[in-house]
């Protein structure tokens, strides 16, 4: 989906709020919701596909001005809800207030995978251009290289496309692939010497 | 916030939507004796960028094991002691003088928890995601990252399984340091990328 958290290239957010060093936890609860979505992601079995795209379906406004880990408590809630493991109504009522949970989700189940790709379609070197495509559910592929092309740098090993996976029980396999872009192409502003790579599944990609 | 009268709870809301799925998930038996607590002190304790460090100190003094760190990762991290989860497809990326690489997740926070530990917030929020891609070098120059003029700079953003690590470049005036003295040096912010040594 075209979701908010598809962030490379967004403009306007302003400094970056560095620090050289923190605990891993500032906060007790984000250490708790941590392990609340490995509960739950555990006791669902949900793919990484899956887990991300709860992520992804929290509403604009929520993602942008909640912390890491409140994410984390939303898609642990809302797949605990997805599956039946509680109601919304129990967590409204034990919080005592509103506990937004991330919206529906857009794409349909998929039921038929297609057949995994065993062998990679394109090696080092190879000029490759990305689909210019809007799928509806999860997808890995970031909409800043969408119709751009660049070159292979590696072929990686074979891995369950996420697309697949966080839509249901199907999965397909395919290479994976590490793919260099010109900053200079990607955003039209004539910078030098900058190259971004996207490490890219087969499907998202063809040939020039 | 306790609208019954009682107990006002001196917590803000989000950590009372913490508390009701924990006590949710508790009272349905899903959530195992001191999980929570033995998971929260294995990446407050055991996990973070010492590790990493280690493994660019023996890079440093060691050719054979950095020609196996950048050929297979994963493999020679393994050498060291490190591995699992967000570490099992390992590329290690090399700065030079002409060149300096710098990490990102674009789409949500992936790092390579095993060598680095958990990402700091910075890394996972809107700014760093949206920027480091697009002006990279504008971005670095902010973050006190000075480079070279002419330097190429090499962003990886890791939207599939590999997770990288930025091996930096050894400082000068460091060849009578011990290994152990040498991975002293060496910052989780250099192995992101966002710092020179």
């Amino acid at each position: 989906m075209d979701g908010i958290h598809d962030l490379g290239g967004r403009q306007g957010f302003g400094p970056v709020g560095h620090s050289p060093a923190e605990p891993a936890f500032p906060y007790r609860w984000e250490a708790v919701a941590r392990a609340l979505l490995m509960v739950v992601a555990g006791t669902v079995e949900a793919s990484g596909g899956e887990f991300r795209h709860s992520i992804e379906r929290m509403e604009p406004g929520h993602y942008l001005t909640s912390s890491y880990y409140e994410h984390w408590l939303t898609a642990a809630a809302t797949l605990a809800v997805e599956h039946g493991l509680v109601t919304h109504s129990e967590l409204e009522a034990r919080a005592g207030g509103r506990f937004p949970l991330s919206g529906p989700v857009l794409a349909p189940p998929v039921a038929d995978a297609g057949p995994d790709v065993g062998e990679p379609r394109f090696g080092p070197g190879d000029r490759v251009r990305v689909r210019e495509w809007h799928p509806p559910g999860h997808t890995r592929c970031p909409g800043y290289v969408r119709g751009k092309a660049g070159v292979v740098v590696r072929a990686d090993g074979i891995y369950s496309v996420p697309d697949v996976e966080a839509h249901g029980a199907a999965r397909r396999h395919e290479p994976t692939y590490s793919v260099r872009f010109d900053a200079a192409d990607l955003w039209g502003d004539g910078q030098r010497g900058v190259f971004v790579h996207v490490d890219l599944w087969d499907s998202y990609l063809e040939r020039p | 916030m306790s609208a019954d009268g009682h107990h006002p709870a001196p917590m803000s809301p989000v950590e009372q939507r913490v508390a009701a799925l924990e006590a949710l998930l508790t009272e349905r038996g899903l959530v195992p004796e001191g999980f929570i607590d033995e998971i929260t002190r294995r990446y407050e304790s055991e996990i973070g960028p010492m590790n990493g460090a280690k493994v660019v100190a023996r890079a440093w003094v060691d050719p054979g094991y950095k020609r196996r760190l950048l050929a297979e990762g994963a493999a020679a991290i393994a050498e060291l002691g490190f591995g699992g989860a967000e570490g099992e497809h390992m590329v290690v990326v090399e700065n030079t003088p002409a060149v300096h690489n710098v990490i990102v997740c674009t789409l949500c926070s992936c790092y390579p928890w095993p060598v680095l530990g958990l990402p700091p917030a910075w890394y996972k929020d809107p700014p760093y995601r949206a920027r480091m891609v697009r002006e990279p070098r504008a971005l670095l120059a902010e973050m006190g990252c000075q480079l070279p003029g002419d330097a190429e700079i090499r962003v990886w953003d890791s939207s599939a399984e590999v997770r990288y690590l930025v091996l930096p470049e050894r400082p000068a005036g460091t060849e009578g340091m011990t290994e152990a003295q040498l991975a002293g040096l060496v910052t989780r912010d250099s192995m992101i990328g966002v710092a020179r040594l």
